[in-house]
């Protein structure tokens, strides 16, 4: 993006979903499109459905969804001329991620005849070179967590670092028309093209915060995509549905939204703070918001993500309708833990009158141990009786095998921070002409 | 014999609110929040919000709690570190989804339930 003479008076940023892969009608972007976006951001992963995704690599979007949202907003940017921003690339942000939705940019791109310079911003992080920065005393724990010890980043599958939005700023001016990028905070994805265009820092980072999540700081959540539009003095925010609408309520209230603290929000190079920001109905769905603010912090901090395994599992089910056992499911439920004694815990729902569902979940070093006390399990699942019962029961099993294999379990484990000399130096920028 | 003047009145903060609701912040921390229709349900779970009924239905020590009292939006936030890391071995609600129903179960004095 070459520098104009000076900041523009507006940036618009269309954000067409709260996550790529979520899908949305063409419709949201034309819309977008027609209100004159600067730019297109779609946040791509998050922390929010387990340490699953980050812990294997891999993506809890289907390719054929991502597929899906990427040809239509590839075919938006190139047409329009503007650039698109995809962050935390294949849920976890980790390099795999990254290269994932990067083979699918480049396969449409042929598939489709678009010409376009596609960024990737890669972000995650080798345990060894964090243990140096440990020793250093460079690594501080967030609350609550403890301090971090080089154990735990070498336990660690995979670790992202989250970037603001100084790497993506950095592909943008490099001319790219496409950034991927790994683990980056939800906000920094949006934030980063209004900020190298200058549009103020708090309004911009509260503008970002609040259309991270599409449709959610609407009336209608479900109703997928939103548009801002950035100024010097403010931002205006508006559902990209026509049938949704923007109050001041619902857009104040989604700094409510997984947040910790609804007035604060830490980024990598400050604090967005938003205790002062005025709400304002424009009309009946459009909303303007001025007073935010951003406060630079004194040392630039990069957050890191790391998921690791905490044993491999396997998961059993029965369902019981005995009355007398279910007279006495606690008891059984007891008696049950006490006769499987072995790394064993049992999950009970509050027992209905008629029947309770058994879920026996084995967390066990490897996945052959974690088999083997499931097979233990078995029969007990199956046949278990109370010690005052004269008879046998056989409980239900909906399916054979009774258990089902897990393969590995995970973790997040890393809730800490890295002080850095640069925004930039913990991630890597490949550029490539598709 | 429930007196019939008040049989059919809110007995829950669930009942009062317009929507009691929990959600991970992060994977270390869960929110609660609960949204009040007026300014007269808002002060009644202004003051039945207190560190103390928290820690009591969540098992948490009042000082880790973080309450945001928001009356322009009739809203309280309470915000504290899970006891459990979301995804580890024994998290039970992966988004902390359904944590609400504790604070949403809770009787409001009938006093002010009015």
């Amino acid at each position: 993006m070459p520098d104009q003479c000076g900041p523009p008076d507006s940036v618009g940023i269309l954000v067409p979903s709260g996550m790529l892969g979520a899908g949305f009608s063409p419709g949201t972007i034309t819309r977008g499109i027609s209100l004159g976006a600067d730019v297109i951001t779609v946040d791509g992963g998050s922390t929010d459905s387990g340490p699953y995704y980050l812990g294997t690599g891999t993506a809890k979007t289907t390719e054929r969804a991502v597929r899906r949202d990427l040809r239509l907003l590839l075919a938006a940017a190139c047409s329009a001329g503007i650039p698109l921003v995809v962050g935390s690339c294949g849920t976890g942000g980790t390099d795999s991620g990254v290269n994932w939705v990067a083979g699918l940019v480049d396969a449409i791109c042929v598939e489709d005849g678009l010409d376009l310079t596609i960024a990737k911003i890669f972000s995650e992080q080798q345990a060894d070179r964090l243990i140096t920065k440990l020793e250093r005393g460079r690594i501080h724990a967030l609350p609550p967590s403890a301090p971090l010890d080089a154990a735990t980043l070498a336990r660690c599958t995979h670790i992202a670092a989250m970037m603001g939005h100084e790497p993506i700023e950095q592909a943008l001016r490099a001319g790219a028309n496409v950034v991927l990028a790994g683990r980056a905070t939800d906000t920094a994805v949006s934030a980063a093209f209004a900020l190298m265009r200058g549009m103020p820092p708090g309004l911009t980072w509260h503008a970002a915060k609040i259309i991270e999540c599409g449709g959610q700081c609407t009336t209608d959540p479900r109703s997928g995509g939103v548009f801002a539009r950035i100024d010097h003095g403010g931002f205006t925010i508006e559902p990209l549905d026509p049938d949704a609408a923007c109050t001041p309520t619902s857009v104040a209230a989604h700094m409510l939204y997984e947040t910790v603290s609804p007035y604060t929000m830490r980024e990598p190079g400050g604090t967005i703070a938003v205790a002062d920001a005025v709400y304002t109905a424009v009309d009946e769905r459009i909303v303007r918001v001025e007073g935010s603010r951003f406060e630079p912090a004194e040392q630039y901090t990069v957050k890191l993500e790391g998921a690791a395994i905490t044993g491999y599992e396997t998961v059993s089910f029965a369902g019981i309708r005995d009355p007398q056992v279910l007279r006495s499911i606690d008891e059984w439920a007891g008696f049950f833990t006490k006769t499987l004694t072995e790394r064993v815990e049992t999950v009970l729902e509050p027992a209905t009158p008629a029947e309770v569902g058994v879920m026996l979940l084995v967390n066990a070093e490897d996945q052959e141990t974690a088999t083997a006390i499931s097979k233990l399990a078995d029969p007990l699942l199956l046949h278990l009786p109370l010690p005052a019962m004269h008879y046998l029961p056989s409980f239900a099993f909906a399916t054979s095998p009774a258990h089902i294999d897990r393969g590995a379990a995970y973790e997040f484990v890393l809730n800490h921070v890295v002080e850095v000399d640069s925004p930039t130096e913990m991630f890597r920028l490949e550029m490539t002409n598709a | 014999m429930p007196d019939p003047d008040t049989a059919g009145a809110p007995r829950t903060l669930g009942d009062l609110a317009l929507e009691v609701r929990s959600k991970n912040a992060g994977p270390f921390w869960m929110t609660l929040e609960a949204f009040m229709p007026d300014e007269q349900a808002y002060r009644v779970a202004d003051a039945l919000i207190t560190p103390e009924l928290i820690s009591e239905l969540y098992h948490v020590p009042p000082a880790s709690l973080q309450i945001f009292r928001i009356p322009e939006l009739h809203v309280v936030k309470v915000s504290f570190p899970r006891p459990v890391v979301q995804g580890s071995l024994h998290d039970r609600d992966m988004h902390a989804g359904q944590h609400h129903v504790p604070l949403a179960n809770t009787v409001v004095p009938a006093a002010t339930a009015g």
